[in-house]
C-alpha cells in the first residue's frame, strides 16, 4: 500500500485570486492526496521553505498575474540550491504558450492553462510521482 | 441552465429550480419604472432619457502608455474612463519595492506617486470626463491624488464626477487584495464617504461590488445577497460617523456581474433594485428617492470567457451585455475576447466597445424600460431571488453583521462550495462549456496579444529616483508625521493624505505609515 501523495498548493506573488487554487486543493484531497495550501502572497523563499518543511512530492503554483517569468525560475533555483530537484513542480494560471514552453525547459513538469480539467491534473500527478511503497 | 438531463429538473445557472413553463398565476406585476421599489428601473424612460455610460476598465504598463489608451478609447466613443491599477499599486507597494518585482504594470497601470497620476490624466479634463477608479485597500490615497490633479487642472471639486470602488469588505470575502485589518479599513473607507459627501458631492465614493464575489465562484443569489448586506454595513458605519442616510445615501453606488444565464441576470438586477429600495426606506428610514434608487455599473463575466476558441467570447460578451442593458444598468464594461490570455489588445477592446454601441443603436433594446416587465418567468424569478437573497441577509444579520461573518469564514465558504460544485459540473459534463468540454477543436489560430514587458518596471524605478531627488524631503516627512498622528486619532484622513500626496510622498511611503498604525491582515489559511 502506498502513502498518499503530498502536495503543496501555493499562491506566489501579489495576486489574490485564489478560486482556482482552492478548487484544485479540494479536488486533490478528494482524490486521496494530502494537500497543504500556503495561503496568499508567498515569496519564492516562503514557498520552498513550506515545501521542505511539509516534505511534499509536488508543488502546484497558481499564477494569474503575468509575473510567472519572474517568480517560477526563482523557485526552481531555490529548489536546486536546497537539493529538492525530485519535487515535481506544476504551474496553473494565465501562462502564454511560449512562456509555458520556456518554463518546462527550465524544469517545470507541466503547465495547466485555463480550462484544464481537474481529472487531467489528478491523473498527471498520479502518473508522475514515484510512489513510496 | 442545466439542459443535459431532460427528464429531471431544469434550474438556472445558480441552481434555482424552474417550472416547465410559467403562466399568469406565477407572478404579480411590478409598479412602473421610476416608482418604488424601482423593480422596473429607476427612471420612467431609462435609456430614452439617458444612455448607459460606456466605460471600459483599462490600464497597463506606465501612466504614459495608459494615457494613450484612454485617449484612444475616448476617441472611439467611450463615454467614461475606468482605471485599472497594477498589483503593486493595489497592494500599496511602489514600483521599486522588492515585492513589486515582475509585477509592475502587468495587470494594470503602475501608480507610485502624484506625478504618475498627473501623467495618467494628462490632456484629460477631469471637469468634463467622469473617471472610475478600481482601487480598494489604498483607495483614499489614490482618491487624494485624483483630487490633487483636479486642483492642478483648476477644476473645483463640485464638478468632479466619477466613482471610487473603495469596497474593502469584498476584498476579505472574494478578491483578497487587502492590506490592513477590517476595522481600520472600514474607518478608512468611511473617511472617503464622509469627505466626498461634504466636498465632492457629485462623486460616488464607493462602488459596493458583487462582480468579484461572482468571479470567485458564487451563485447569482449569493452575489446579490452579499453585495446588499455589504451595502448595509457601509451605511451603518457612515451613520455611526454622524452622517444622515439622506446626506450620503444618494451617492452610494453598486457594481454587478453580467454572467451567462440571461434571464437570471435580468431578474437579479430587478431583485437588487427591489431589495435596496426597501432596505433604504424600511431598514434605514430614508425618505429620499435618490437613496432608494439603486444605481449600478455592470461588467460582463470574465470568469465565463474561455482560453479555447477565444472568438466564442465575443458572443458570450454580447449576450451578457444585453442582459445588463435589459436589466437597466447605468454603466457597462464589456470584456475583450482575449480575456483568458492577457490584458485587452487594442483590436479586442475596440470590438468590445463596438458591442455596446451596436446594442445601443441598432437593436432596439433601449426603446422601452424593462422590456421583460410583465413576463411570467421574469416576474416569478425576480420574486424568487428577492426571497432567497433575503434569507442570506437574515443569516448574516443573525451572525452580527458582515465582519463576524467574515471572521468565521461563512461568506468565503459559501463561495468556495459554489465554485467547487460548478467545476465538478463542468468536469462531469453536466454543464456544457462550448469549446472546452464539448465541440473542442484540435488546432486554433494564435491570437495577437498585448505584450507587457519589464520596461515599465525599469521606467518607473528611474522616475521614482528622480522624484526623490526633486521633492522637498522635509515637507514629505512632516506631512507623513501629520498623517500618522491623524491615523492614530479619529480625524478624517483625507486632508492629511492630500498634504502627503502633494508633497510627493509615494504610495509605498504612505502605506508604510498606515501599516504601522493599522497593522496588517493575514487571512486564516482555509482551502
Amino acid at each position: 500500500m502506498s502513502l498518499p501523495i503530498r502536495v503543496l498548493v501555493a499562491k506566489p506573488g501579489l495576486d489574490g485570486h485564489d478560486r482556482g487554487a482552492k478548487v484544485i486543493a479540494r479536488a486533490l484531497r478528494d482524490a486521496g492526496m494530502e494537500v497543504i495550501y500556503t495561503g496568499l502572497r508567498q515569496t519564492p523563499e516562503m514557498v520552498v521553505n513550506a515545501a521542505l518543511q511539509e516534505d511534499v512530492q509536488v508543488i502546484g503554483l497558481s499564477i494569474l498575474s503575468g509575473a510567472h517569468n519572474a517568480i517560477v525560475p526563482r523557485i526552481l533555483d531555490l529548489l536546486r540550491e536546497k537539493g529538492m530537484t525530485d519535487v515535481l513542480v506544476i504551474v496553473g494560471g494565465i501562462i502564454p504558450d511560449e512562456d509555458a514552453a520556456e518554463l518546462k525547459r527550465l524544469g517545470v513538469s507541466e503547465v495547466f492553462q485555463p480550462g484544464a480539467s481537474l481529472e487531467k491534473i489528478v491523473d498527471f500527478i498520479r502518473g508522475s510521482v514515484k510512489q513510496i511503497a | 441552465m442545466k439542459t443535459t438531463k431532460p427528464e429531471q429538473e431544469i434550474s438556472t445557472l445558480s441552481g434555482i429550480p424552474l417550472k416547465p413553463f410559467y403562466g399568469p398565476e406565477d407572478a404579480a406585476s411590478s409598479p412602473p419604472p421610476g416608482e418604488f421599489p424601482y423593480t422596473r428601473g429607476i427612471h420612467p424612460t431609462m435609456y430614452q432619457g439617458r444612455l448607459w455610460t460606456m466605460r471600459q476598465f483599462s490600464g497597463f504598463s506606465t501612466p504614459q502608455k495608459t494615457n494613450e489608451r484612454y485617449r484612444y478609447l475616448l476617441s472611439q466613443g467611450q463615454t467614461g474612463l475606468s482605471v485599472a491599477f497594477d498589483l503593486p499599486t493595489l497592494m500599496g507597494y511602489d514600483a521599486d519595492q522588492p515585492e513589486s518585482a515582475g509585477e509592475v504594470g502587468k495587470c494594470g497601470v503602475a501608480i507610485s506617486s502624484l506625478r504618475d497620476m498627473e501623467t495618467l490624466f494628462s490632456g484629460i479634463p477631469l471637469g468634463e470626463v467622469s473617471v472610475s477608479m478600481t482601487i480598494n485597500s489604498p483607495a483614499p490615497i489614490l482618491f487624494a491624488m485624483y483630487l490633487a490633479v483636479a486642483q492642478q487642472q483648476g477644476v473645483a471639486f463640485e464638478r468632479l464626477q466619477g466613482t471610487l470602488q473603495n469596497d474593502i469588505l469584498k476584498e476579505y470575502i472574494a478578491q483578497k487584495e487587502f492590506i490592513f485589518p477590517p476595522r481600520p479599513s472600514m474607518r478608512f473607507a468611511t473617511d472617503v464617504i464622509e469627505y466626498a459627501t461634504r466636498h465632492v458631492p457629485s462623486y460616488n465614493p464607493i462602488s459596493i461590488s458583487g462582480y468579484h464575489i461572482r468571479e470567485a465562484g458564487s451563485t447569482a443569489v449569493q452575489e446579490l445577497a452579499f453585495t446588499l448586506r455589504n451595502g448595509i454595513e457601509y451605511v451603518e458605519w457612515a451613520l455611526k460617523r454622524g452622517l444622515s442616510i439622506d446626506e450620503f445615501g444618494p451617492r452610494l453606488s453598486f457594481f454587478f456581474n453580467a454572467h451567462n444565464d440571461f434571464f437570471e441576470e435580468i431578474a437579479k438586477y430587478r431583485a437588487a433594485r427591489t431589495l435596496w429600495a426597501s432596505i433604504a426606506r424600511e431598514r434605514f428610514g430614508s425618505k429620499s428617492q435618490k437613496v432608494q434608487k439603486m444605481r449600478f455599473h455592470a461588467q460582463t463575466a470574465g470568469c465565463s470567457l474561455t482560453w479555447q476558441q477565444p472568438m466564442n467570447n465575443v458572443v458570450r460578451t454580447a449576450v451578457q451585455a444585453m442582459a445588463a442593458v435589459m436589466g437597466g444598468t447605468q454603466s457597462l464594461h464589456t470584456n475583450s475576447l482575449d480575456e483568458a490570455y492577457a490584458l485587452p489588445s487594442e483590436h479586442a477592446v475596440t470590438l468590445a466597445l463596438r458591442t455596446q454601441q451596436i446594442l445601443a443603436f441598432e437593436t432596439g433594446v433601449t426603446d422601452v424600460p424593462d422590456p421583460f416587465g410583465g413576463s411570467y418567468y421574469l416576474e416569478a424569478l425576480t420574486a424568487e431571488m428577492v426571497k432567497a437573497a433575503g434569507h442570506y441577509i437574515e443569516q448574516i444579520d443573525a451572525m452580527g453583521g458582515v465582519l463576524p461573518a467574515i471572521e468565521r469564514g461563512f461568506l468565503q465558504n459559501e463561495i468556495a462550495n459554489a465554485s467547487y460544485t460548478y467545476q465538478q459540473e463542468i468536469d462531469g459534463r453536466e454543464r456544457i462549456q462550448v469549446g472546452v468540454n464539448a465541440y473542442v477543436e484540435a488546432d486554433e489560430e494564435p491570437l495577437e496579444l498585448l505584450a507587457i514587458d519589464d520596461s515599465a518596471e525599469r521606467e518607473q524605478r528611474v522616475a521614482l529616483e528622480s522624484l526623490q531627488q526633486e521633492r522637498d524631503e522635509l515637507q514629505v516627512w512632516s506631512s507623513l508625521k501629520r498623517l500618522k498622528d491623524d491615523a492614530e486619532g479619529e480625524a478624517n484622513l483625507l486632508p492629511a493624505l492630500l498634504e502627503s500626496v502633494k508633497a510627493y510622498a509615494t504610495l509605498g511611503e504612505i502605506v508604510a505609515v498606515l501599516k504601522g498604525v493599522f497593522g496588517v491582515y493575514t487571512e486564516p489559511s482555509r482551502a
